[in-house]
């Protein structure tokens, strides 16, 4: 097979070999109910209870304050409508215009109120003020946007949230964090935060709400009262167990892979900036995470330079697809402030723990022929 | 072996021209426009489509990619198309998304990514008459596309194939079918993609402009009836006149949008003998004197003869209505010589 460079961990990352391991058992021999009484439930009852403390221990939560549930999006859904449903008619909800469609569409539905961000995709605390009244029972601000990698600046928000809307609960998305942040860190001001085992070399499948002690939701799923009845629906033993391996893995080795990786995202960046004209970074390095590569390319088009890119062996992406797979210039950009001719040149290359220097080479000599191949072109 | 890009729409014929290729050993990749992004009668996005066309390609172990191009769709087809009929004309949006966005957004997009050019599965041919290429009618009469891609030139030409033209649509389906292809029993799509079965054309027009009520004359001048959207009746309809029944048959033989005033006769008022075009364009060299001529997608022929941009027929026929794309033919009914509008 020719090199191929998989520089898309953003969307998802290949699986850590220890979280595969870890998996494994519980889809062949160890498929016992978790919620059964014999021995053979007990069993995958205890490895769902290990995995509890070892992601407790993670994000910095006592066991009790980790919900699984499927993944990320459900994370999100569960926080917003699990807090609206209980909040009143009055209630409002309020989140930032860049978070991801998982709590942007939840909030809308809700009738809720967006806030906008400044250009470098970070949320505007002044239009987050207004926003914030005795009304609003929820705000939803994430912690790390998943397409330009900007830092919120959670511990303002929540300063600001705790003033102004003293009723309102805190969630965060914080679902692209952990393989660059201390997520116990930057969730602790917040009541709920939802996380994703996919996207740190954990499965698909698998996801976590933390729920602060205290913190009552309506739940979504209703059934056999698995959760603490917070989540019913047999639990995903497999997947969950593979979710703690790969947090843990990954939190051990974050201050190390935060250099090698920001390093190589630098290289990569550096280098594209010297042999691309027209390339702009989106958002400045110092407001963003170290994996984040997110350029716009004048005069070229996303779509055309994806399927250059993906012929060389690059896998990168761009603005968020729709559901047939059309690439349209994403409501984070608009609502940065990027225009239309930069921001339909959007290419988000995005590094995880399996990425390596070869990769960035690949990278290198890929791009920027396609650039100029779709330049000489004038791609439509 | 070249490299083609096909459009494949998630239909029957556009699977077939993509297995077609595939099967003589070319490079193919299909690609799905994503041209209208409001409500359509196959979803949202029409994702069923897509879906369709994603399986059939993995079906055929190609790949298979999606392009967004509502901008220009809405730019060149929609608002054209809105904007017509605030002029009392008559648009075919089928026809200005095969110039707009098949054949040309699409081919520059194939060309900027070294494909050798764009397939489709239009029923129709290429043929080369004096080293002119021009579009040559499919050999399924019944299916036949040519009208609808009759503006496509020589130098197009060279960078466009129709693999399934010289196959009728049943060997179409049955090909399909023995090759377990998903699309292979669906339905032929028939109508405008955005307009929905539901709203119809009226509801999707309320919603983009304002239309007004017209009063319907009689070739004297008398008032025999009323419509809702002067806008909305074309030359050549007989039905939602208003008025009372009772009398002859009577067709709209004029639009006047400006004044709202749809004058009606019976259907010999309606017949001309001759009519102008706008904005003829010539396949190969221009054509003085005898010529077929086709105004509708699957209408039928006439014989005229052309001079100018005059089309004087043989035999008095129905009068076209403005903005109808014209379609002038070989006199054997092989090829296309030249495409206009009616004035």
């Amino acid at each position: 097979m020719a090199p191929m460079a998989y520089l898309d961990h953003a969307a998802s990352t290949p699986m850590r070999p220890e979280a595969v391991a870890a998996m494994l058992p519980f889809l062949t021999e160890r498929y016992a109910n978790p919620s059964g009484g014999h021995a053979l439930a007990r069993d995958a009852r205890r490895a769902i209870d290990e995995a509890r403390d070892d992601v407790a221990r993670c994000l910095g939560v006592d066991a009790g304050e980790v919900v699984f549930c499927g993944d990320g999006t459900e994370a999100d859904n569960m926080a917003v409508f699990g807090v609206m449903r209980r909040a009143g008619d009055d209630a409002v909800a309020v989140c930032s215009a860049i978070e991801h469609h998982a709590v942007l569409h939840p909030v809308e539905h809700t009738g809720g109120r967006v806030v906008g961000v400044d250009r470098h995709g970070r949320i505007d605390l002044d239009r987050l003020a207004d926003a914030l009244d005795g009304s609003v029972k929820l705000v939803s601000v994430m912690a790390v946007n998943n397409e330009v990698g900007s830092v919120q600046p959670l511990a303002e928000v929540a300063a600001l949230v705790r003033e102004r809307a003293p009723d309102a609960l805190l969630h965060t998305d914080a679902i692209q964090v952990h393989q660059w942040l201390d997520t116990a860190e930057v969730c602790r001001p917040f009541d709920l935060a939802s996380i994703s085992g996919h996207k740190f070399g954990g499965p698909k499948g698998a996801g976590v709400l933390i729920v602060r002690k205290g913190v009552t939701l309506e739940p979504l799923v209703l059934g056999g009262g698995q959760e603490r009845d917070r989540r019913s629906g047999t639990q995903n033993v497999a997947g969950i167990a593979a979710l703690a391996t790969a947090m843990v893995s990954t939190a051990e080795s974050r201050e190390v892979e935060v250099k090698r990786l920001g390093g190589l995202r630098d290289d990569l960046v550096d280098g594209l900036a010297a042999t691309i004209e027209g390339l702009v970074e989106t958002v400045p390095r110092d407001h963003k995470v170290a994996g984040n590569a997110h350029v716009c390319i004048e005069g070229v088009e996303s779509e055309a330079i994806l399927y250059l890119l993906e012929k060389g062996g690059v896998f990168a992406s761009a603005g968020s697809s729709c559901s047939s797979g059309a690439i349209s210039m994403s409501h984070v950009l608009t609502a940065m402030g990027v225009e239309a001719p930069v921001g339909i040149g959007a290419v988000r290359l995005t590094f995880g723990w399996a990425s390596t220097a070869a990769d960035v080479e690949r990278a290198l000599e890929v791009l920027p022929a396609a650039v100029a191949q779709l330049r000489r072109k004038r791609s439509p | 072996m070249s490299s083609w890009l096909v459009a494949m729409s998630g239909g029957v014929d556009s699977s077939v021209a993509a297995a077609l290729l595939r099967a003589e050993g070319h490079e193919v990749v299909g690609v799905t426009m994503k041209l209208w992004g409001g409500a359509s009668d196959t979803g949202c996005c029409s994702v069923a489509d897509v879906d369709d066309a994603r399986r059939v390609a993995q079906q055929l172990d190609i790949e298979h990619l999606v392009f967004n191009f509502t901008d220009d769709f809405h730019a060149r087809v929609v608002d054209p198309y809105v904007d017509a009929h605030r002029r009392g004309r008559t648009p075919n949006p089928c026809i200005e998304c095969n110039r707009h966005l098949k054949f040309d957004r699409l081919l520059l997009r194939a060309e900027a990514l070294g494909f050798d050019g764009v397939a489709t599965g239009h029923h129709c041919r290429i043929a080369v008459r004096d080293s002119v290429r021009h579009v040559a009618r499919g050999a399924d009469r019944a299916k036949d596309q040519s009208y609808v891609v009759h503006m496509l030139g020589h130098e197009q030409l060279e960078r466009i194939c129709f693999p399934i033209g010289a196959r009728t649509k049943h060997e179409v389906r049955r090909l399909a079918s023995d090759l377990g292809l998903r699309t292979a029993a669906k339905p032929d799509s028939q109508d405008v993609c955005f307009i929905t079965s539901t709203g119809g054309r009226a509801a999707f027009l309320a919603e983009r402009m304002s239309t007004r009520p017209g009063t319907v004359v009689d070739a004297t001048g008398r008032v025999v009836g009323h419509v809702d959207a002067v806008e909305l009746i074309t030359v050549g309809q007989r039905r939602a006149l208003g008025g009372s029944g009772g009398a002859a048959r009577r067709f709209v033989t004029n639009v006047d949008v400006d004044a709202a005033v749809v004058t009606v006769g019976e259907l010999g008022t309606l017949a001309v003998e001759r009519f102008e075009l706008d904005g003829l364009v010539w396949s190969g060299k221009p054509v003085t004197g005898d010529v077929l001529v086709q105004c509708t997608a699957h209408g039928a022929v006439h014989p005229a003869r052309v001079r100018a941009n005059t089309v004087e027929w043989l035999a008095p026929q129905r009068r076209v209505a403005p903005g109808q794309s014209v379609v002038l033919y070989d006199v054997d009914d092989e090829i296309v010589v030249g495409g206009a509008f009616a004035a």
